[in-house]
């Protein structure tokens, strides 16, 4: 299988549109027969980060990179930075706006969902550099 | 197991797009308006139960693997979110009743937890 990179503008503060990059990614997956397991798992991730830079982030992208042996998914953004990495990482922690709880969000449960879904996760960020999240995962199994 | 219509006839529901989907079978329920805790469990199976009537709540089903959503209290969608689940393959109910006495009734009509517990 040839290698796909595909890449997606994600708007901050667009509710209207955020999580449809994630579900794009979904469906090529699935359209490449990845085991439903893997598929699920990168959709999760994507979607979780994806939400967290429309809430909390700035304009950016969402990319991925497909392969037979494994999947990345890049998910950058050019907004405010996360000051503290290690304490955004722990469960139950969040700084969601009222507006954003509202609507479903903020349990603080964005990032340990990708990590506990993904083999690698590496985030880099600096306060007011923007964030970079990225998520690996491996094909360890069949279909593709 | 019980299949959609039947979770349609047990919470007195309307269904808004899905009719199509009436014989899938779930084992599983979820009653929840937090998103991110949708995501963090298995939901293949599960029906989604919550009161927020939003896109994001389709499109965390959709990633999650549920294969419904029941809005409860009555809570109604705007066609945008009708018109997602129908592209989504996500059926949509309505029901009057709250989130305490729906999940009661799937309860006692079998339905687990997504974790498998009762
Ligand atoms: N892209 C980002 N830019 C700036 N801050 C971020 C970004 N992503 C996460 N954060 C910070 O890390 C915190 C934890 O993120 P996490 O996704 O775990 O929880 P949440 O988004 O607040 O809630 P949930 O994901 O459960 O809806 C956020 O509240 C925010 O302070
Ligand atoms: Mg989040």
């Amino acid at each position: 299988m040839p290698s796909i990179q595909k890449t997606f503008h994600v708007t901050k503060n667009d509710f209207i549109h955020a999580g449809e990059a994630s579900i794009h990614v979904k469906n090529l997956l699935k359209s490449l027969n990845y085991v439903p397991d893997l598929v699920r798992r990168v959709a999760i991730c994507g979607y979780e980060a994806e939400m967290n830079l429309v809430m909390h982030g700035g304009d950016g992208e969402l990319s991925v990179d497909v392969n037979a042996d494994r999947i990345i998914v890049d998910v950058i953004d050019h907004g405010q930075g996360i000051a503290d990495v290690e304490l955004a990482m722990q469960e139950g922690y969040s700084t969601a706006k009222d507006e954003y709880r509202e609507m479903g969000f903020g349990a603080g449960m964005g990032l340990p969902n990708i990590k506990k879904n993904s083999d690698e996760m590496v985030i880099t960020s600096e306060q007011g550099n923007g964030t970079h999240v990225k998520m690996v995962f491996f094909n360890k199994g069949l279909n593709v | 197991m019980i299949k959609l219509s039947t979770i349609a006839t047990i919470l007195d529901s309307d269904v808004l797009t899905g009719e199509e989907h009436k014989d899938r079978e779930f084992l599983y329920c979820r009653g929840s308006d937090l998103m991110s805790d949708v995501l963090s469990a298995f939901a293949q199976g599960s029906v989604f139960l919550t009161g927020l009537a939003t896109l994001q709540a389709v499109r965390t089903a959709s990633i999650s693997g549920a294969g419904a959503i029941v809005f409860v209290r009555n809570k109604k969608p705007n066609p945008d979110v009708v018109a997602l689940a129908k592209e989504e393959g996500i059926p949509l109910l309505v029901t009057p009743l709250s989130m305490f006495v729906s999940c009661g009734r799937l309860y006692q009509h079998g339905l687990t937890g997504v974790n498998g517990n009762r």
